[in-house]
């Protein structure tokens, strides 16, 4: 419960450094997070596009790079991966949104530890860095894929890349860990410990409640990989065998006896599957934030949701073994990680009808925030159904590695989660910002964003159908991919649409940071608690007093009200709220 | 706006249905016993998720477009939601993803719980980076040793694999770099990997195993048309990845006799 009184860590700072370099403030510290990951998603993109140009036009000679070997594109493909998963997909809106709003919408004036707050984002920079610095060492950076199976990440040996640049990814993602342990545990103290009073954990919004479930599934996620990681170094540098059995690289022997490369794959995974609802549950939560104001009415089952979002971050830690199904994992465990994959379709169901019946006789505003949020809704469904092929182990063994599996996370993990950062920054950029964004461009922005992926990522469950594996540099060698072949282009070509349209969407942050219409503390009629204070919030978020709340957080058309909103601080509207 | 988003949500929904419906890429022709099993599930698993889907993007496209904000619209409907409903569609969907799972799970059963039969021809499968090589048993039905230090990749037959010819048992073992299999004869894979993961991967057999460096992994399955496959790998596996693939040949048993015979007659 909240604790009686709440007082404020620390005092406006007036120095730069101390006010935006080493900031304790969580609203600067969330925009830091930001801009890493729009830096980040940056760098994932462009190598995704070196990626799409190499595999339809291997012989290009491209600006900066030259040409693209089939080694090099192995490490556009690893880093693309990485940088997309870790900082992107759990830096933006955990990171971003969550570390700027969570305080804000549960009416604290900062995060429990500010500190570590900052210290936090800083080792996630740090990670950041090291990260990209695998790039620039002999060999360049690693060819094993985000996943990173040992033997082949384990080895010098087996391939350029596996030197000095695997060595700093590993260390790179320990480093990122330890980062969002931090973060982690600060989210959760701060839920648990700094609600205002009256905001009841069944008051929160659910975005909050997304953060939160996101923070715990971190809390327990990120320490396996951190250990992972850890044995991974010492078998590479110390000569242990965790993951190494005898093995023999282009004819040589290495010293290594006795371990279990499955070893590694249970590890990452049982990281690996939670990282996946940490880059979706915000999302999901900001959909609903964002579908609840703009059809201006209650979300439909508030208590639903949060029970689907807690039963999909209870059952997101009992299925990573569907990661494995083709492993040599006993058949029979794949029975049971099957079953349990299809239970967590049934709360993500859940959602998506929820999503559906607060559309429903609703008003529909189609400001930019909903029609990402609308979006999301459509890419959640349509990457969600393709889940239940890949549960099943029986239809595996055709789609297993195949771009069946690449169009499936791209759409679920990768797109509709971009989606649910894009309504994020569209809806909440006027209380950072003090300014609207430009709807017109925000409105291109994302027809050529919606249509865009889909161009690019519906295809790719055609390909694998068809048998495509992933990871294939090139497509001429197996004569079954030929035909395939002009699929491919049309996917480069709709990339290169969707990658042009993200220049719009950054020209627009940057233009209505100091041209957009001036906003006011609330201009999207909206009931949460950001919305009572001012544009942008003051340096403790309340401006010296804090909130008291009366109502739950999605209370719109309420009959007899005075407006079809009643504010979270508004007097109660009834016993029954 | 309303109506642009439904229309847009519709289009992509039928575009995406259709190329589902007439199927232009499809899964290859299935030349296996247990290929009509996994396709008939993946087409039922198809067709459930398939309706699922138009229903879910056309309502979507609909509701928009519909409780669109008009001037003289309603006001909006004030409801925190219905609990019959959600428990209704709870009930729905966990009867049809648990069923759906039942459903696939014999065929799984057949391919990987039980064990190859007695007549069922021995193949070692051995994958490298990035070649895949397959050994034959020869006449005395037995797998001579192999040793990790007598390995010789540029060999390209019995020694790639460390084939110890000191063992009486290896005398009559054949390797090769394309797999040749009788036709309806059920195969017993012995599946292994001398350096990183590899995936043998055969389409048109509906066969995925990954092979992994230190265990060895029984599998089997039984050509049904005589014909050429490809085999690819698909498990990332260095920089050949894309280059990692083979050949199946599947031939009359009659033919088979005589290429091992063939073999065994150059081999010594």
């Amino acid at each position: 419960m909240a604790t009686s009184e709440v007082v404020h860590a620390h005092v406006a700072p007036q120095g730069f450094i101390r006010k935006y370099i080493f900031s304790l403030d969580h609203k600067v510290i969330g925009l830091q997070y930001f801009f890493l990951a729009l830096t980040a998603v940056w760098v994932g993109m462009i190598l995704s596009l070196f990626m799409r140009i190499h595999l339809i036009w291997p012989d290009a000679n491209l600006p900066l790079i030259g040409h693209i070997q089939p080694e090099a594109y192995l490490s556009l493909l690893t880093m693309h991966g990485t940088i997309m998963v870790f900082f992107v997909l759990t830096t933006a809106p955990q990171g971003g949104f969550g570390n700027y709003f969570l305080p804000i919408q549960i009416g604290a004036p900062d995060m429990a530890f500010p500190v570590l707050n900052m210290l936090s984002f800083w080792t996630t920079f740090v990670a950041f860095v090291i990260m990209l610095a695998s790039f620039f060492v002999a060999g360049g950076a690693p060819l094993h894929g985000w996943t990173g199976y040992p033997p082949l990440s384990a080895l010098q040996s087996a391939g350029p890349g596996e030197g000095l640049g695997a060595d700093l990814w590993i260390t790179s993602i320990a480093i990122f860990c330890a980062a969002s342990l931090m973060g982690a545990l600060n989210f959760i103290t701060t839920t648990l410990d700094l609600r205002a009073k009256g905001m009841t954990m069944m008051r929160m919004p659910l975005t909050v409640w997304s953060w939160f479930i996101t923070a715990i599934l971190g809390l327990l996620a990120f320490g396996v990989l951190l250990s992972a990681g850890i044995l991974l170094l010492m078998d590479r540098n110390l000569g242990t065998s965790f993951f190494l059995p005898v093995v023999v690289v282009n004819g040589q022997m290495t010293a290594h006896k006795g371990g279990s490369p499955l070893l590694w794959q249970h590890l990452f995974w049982f990281f690996g599957h939670p990282e996946v609802y940490i880059a979706i549950l915000p999302g999901m939560g900001v959909a609903s934030q964002v579908l609840s104001t703009f059809s201006r009415k209650p979300i439909f089952g508030y208590r639903a949701m949060v029970y689907a979002m807690l039963a999909i971050g209870f059952l997101g830690f009992m299925v990573w073994g569907h990661h494995m199904f083709m492993s040599g994992m006993s058949p029979y465990s794949a029975f049971a990680f099957s079953l349990l994959t299809m239970a967590i379709g049934v709360p993500s169901a859940i959602k998506t009808f929820n999503w559906l019946g607060t559309l429903y006789k609703g008003r529909v505003r189609f400001y930019s925030p909903m029609l990402f949020a609308i979006g999301f809704v459509s890419l959640f469904v349509s990457g969600g159904l393709s889940g239940p092929f890949l549960a099943q182990p029986t239809l595996d063994i055709p789609l297993h590695d195949t771009y069946f599996v690449v169009g499936h996370f791209h759409l679920i993990m990768g797109v509709a989660a971009i989606f649910g950062i894009f309504a994020a920054t569209y809806y909440w950029f006027p209380k950072m910002f003090g300014r609207m964004m430009n709807e017109g461009m925000g409105k291109i922005h994302f027809w050529l964003t919606f249509i865009g992926t889909y161009a690019i990522f519906m295809p790719m469950h055609y390909l694998g159908m068809a048998g495509h594996p992933r990871r294939y540099s090139q497509l001429t060698e197996l004569a079954y991919l030929h035909p395939l072949i002009p699929v491919q282009k049309f996917m480069t070509y709709a990339a290169f649409i969707t990658i042009g349209a993200q220049l719009i969407f950054v020209f627009n942050l940057f233009w209505s940071m100091f041209k957009g219409a001036k906003a006011s503390d609330n201009p999207w009629d909206a009931t949460t608690l950001e919305w009572t204070t001012a544009t942008p919030p003051p340096h403790d978020n309340f401006g010296g007093h804090t909130p008291v709340v009366h109502n739950g957080p999605y209370e719109y058309g309420v009959p007899g009200a005075a407006r079809d909103f009643v504010m979270q601080t508004d007097p109660a509207i009834g016993a029954s709220h | 706006m309303g109506l642009a988003l439904l229309a847009v949500i519709w289009l992509i929904t039928f575009v995406s249905t259709y190329f589902f419906i007439w199927h232009p890429w499809w899964l290859p022709a299935g030349a296996s016993a247990a290929a009509a099993g996994i396709d008939h599930q993946f087409v039922n698993t198809y067709v459930i998720m398939g309706v699922v889907f138009v229903l879910a993007q056309c309502s979507l496209g609909y509701f928009v477009w519909k409780y669109r904000d008009r001037g003289s619209a309603p006001p909006a409907e004030y409801s925190h939601g219905n609990t019959t409903m959600e428990v209704v569609w709870t009930v729905l969907t966990a009867i049809l993803f648990v069923g759906m799972n039942l459903m696939g799970s014999k065929i799984w059963a057949a391919e990987r719980f039980e064990p190859a039969g007695a007549s069922a021809i021995p193949v070692e499968v051995t994958g490298m980076q990035f070649a895949w090589y397959f050994r034959y048993a020869g006449p005395d039905g037995k797998f001579g040793l192999t040793n990790p230090t007598l390995m010789d990749p540029s060999s390209g037959s019995e020694a790639a694999i460390g084939l110890d010819t000191n063992d009486p048992a290896s005398k009559d073992d054949v390797v090769t770099g394309t797999m040749m299999l009788p036709v309806n004869r059920q195969v017993d894979l012995t599946l292994r990997a001398v350096d990183v993961i590899h995936s043998f991967f055969v389409p048109s057999m509906r066969f995925k195993q990954d092979a992994v460096p230190g265990l060895a992994i029984h599998m089997h399955f039984t050509p049904t048309q005589v014909g050429d496959y490809e085999i690819a790998c698909a498990e990332l596996c260095g920089l050949g990845h894309y280059k990692m693939h083979g050949m199946l040949k599947v031939v009359s048993q009659e033919d088979f006799d005589k290429w091992l015979a063939a073999r065994e007659a150059e081999k010594q």
